[in-house]
């Protein structure tokens, strides 16, 4: 029997976050070891747990996986968040990857200096709302199903949902128009190993704040 | 029976070349389509095959695929690229996310400012001979194998060759602390279909020169500083 698949990362959403979502998903249960100190992290470094000296790193059956897209791909793969052939599995690639860009300028968004924070949050609006937004709202009106792809969850339901979430805490009405989305968004929270991971006490991290924010320099600032 | 792939992006490496690896690689032959004004990439754009208004957009099998790292898992799956069980793919997927983060500074370096060229360029050597390749060097050196995983081609070998070769493009004797990925270099480049593809009149794509480099700055308006934001983790003064 697996042990439960354990996490190496700051306290704190960064790129962990993504993998966190389709673990919490697919139902699994895992651990976590947060990284706190400088001391930590060169222990796994010079323990050679991580294959690039980076973090995320997930150990499960057995490996030490790094590099975020790798870990997810081996989720998905593994409890079935990859549709049910190749041409399922690229569409979902592809959403996964476009979602992954704009989630992208929310992790970074923390890290820029404050004149340029507001600037980005524009900056990813207008992203959101012309041009991937867009293409979800439309796939959804076309097929009229619940799911992205092939009638059933996957890694691209999943992280389109990450995605809007983390947008609505800094825009709340981001989704006025989009009302496929807005249904898209109820639905598959409501989906039980979702709901639950949406509630209080679950391992999903808050927003990040100055604290985190000064966890990562502490870390990873050469 | 679907025709030949045809690639759609700008007539230079950038983010299409693993693509024309890949496929050279696994001996298919395609075509390609180039834009070489930001009007001509608009006019992409408006005909809409561009799910995210972005390229690479490579039509295959029906479809019109975007996003690099989707267009490439889509080819190494198909033609057998991809490992024989999900751990080797695992293992291939690493071995080919370590290897873009590596691949991206050297694409962007042309697109350094110029008093900031020397600096990224020693970061990239730096970054290349003690934190990427040792990596594979040891892989190899651990298994003792031809090949990085399962003792055979793979997507993971044939990007792996590819960025060898721009890393010596940046400095020649880059490799030189590293015998197997030396004997690498040359046992892989001489799989016919590579050693093919390594050929001139070849679709591999020569490096950016001045007169290409303005073209994509023309064509893809790239904001001052993107380079260094792509290069380091953390952009901020803080």
């Amino acid at each position: 029997m697996d042990s439960r698949p354990k996490l190496h990362y700051p306290n704190g959403r960064g790129r962990m976050e993504s993998i966190r979502w389709a673990l919490a998903a697919a139902g699994v249960e895992f651990d976590e070891e947060f990284l706190e100190t400088r001391e930590q992290l060169q222990r796994l470094q010079n323990g050679n747990h991580l294959l690039f000296q980076q973090v995320p790193m997930v150990e499960i059956d057995g490996m030490k996986l790094v590099q975020t897209r790798s870990i997810l791909h081996y989720i998905a793969e593994k409890y079935h968040l990859f549709g049910s052939d190749l041409k399922e599995k690229t569409l979902i690639d592809m959403y996964v990857e476009g979602t992954l860009d704009l989630l992208e300028m929310i992790i970074m968004h923390p890290f820029l200096k404050p004149d340029d924070q507001q600037k980005e949050v524009v900056g990813m609006t207008q992203k959101a709302v012309l041009r991937y937004f867009p293409v979800f709202e439309k796939i959804l009106r076309d097929h009229g199903q619940t799911f992205l792809v092939g009638n059933q969850l996957s890694l691209a339901d999943v992280i389109l949902l990450q995605t809007i979430l983390a947008l609505e805490e800094k825009v709340p009405h981001i989704l006025t128009s989009f009302p496929y989305l807005q249904e898209f968004s109820v639905k598959i929270s409501n989906i039980p190993t979702i709901r639950k991971f949406l509630e209080p006490g679950s391992k999903k991290k808050p927003p990040p704040d100055d604290s985190y924010v000064r966890t990562v320099y502490t870390l990873f600032a050469p | 029976m679907a025709g030949k792939p045809r690639l759609h992006y700008f007539n230079g490496r950038g983010r299409m070349e693993t693509v024309r690896w890949l496929l050279a690689a696994a001996g298919v032959e395609f075509e390609e389509q180039f834009f070489e004004t930001r009007d001509e990439f608009e006019k992409l754009i408006q005909g809409g095959t561009l799910m995210f208004e972005q390229v690479p957009m490579v039509e295959i099998d029906g479809m019109n695929l975007v996003e690099t790292r989707a267009i490439l898992r889509y080819i190494a799956a198909k033609y057998d690229l991809y490992g024989r069980n999900l751990k080797e793919q695992a293992w291939i997927d690493m071995y080919v996310e370590g290897l873009k983060d590596l691949s991206d500074m050297i694409m962007y370096f042309p697109l350094s400012l110029p008093e900031e060229k020397d600096m990224n360029l020693e970061y990239i050597l730096e970054r290349a001979t003690s934190r990427f390749f040792p990596v594979y060097e040891k892989a190899l050196r651990n298994h003792g194998q031809d090949f990085l995983v399962g003792n055979r081609l793979s997507w993971a070998d044939i990007q792996l060759l590819e960025v060898i070769l721009m890393a010596e493009e940046c400095k020649p004797s880059v490799l030189s602390d590293f015998p197997l990925l030396q004997e690498f270099k040359a046992r892989i480049s001489h799989i016919p279909t590579i050693n093919k593809f390594l050929q001139p009149g070849s679709q591999r794509k020569p490096p950016l020169d001045e007169e290409s480099i303005k073209t994509v700055k023309n064509i893809f308006k790239f904001e001052r500083g993107m380079f260094l934001k792509n290069m380091a983790t953390i952009v901020a003064e803080y």
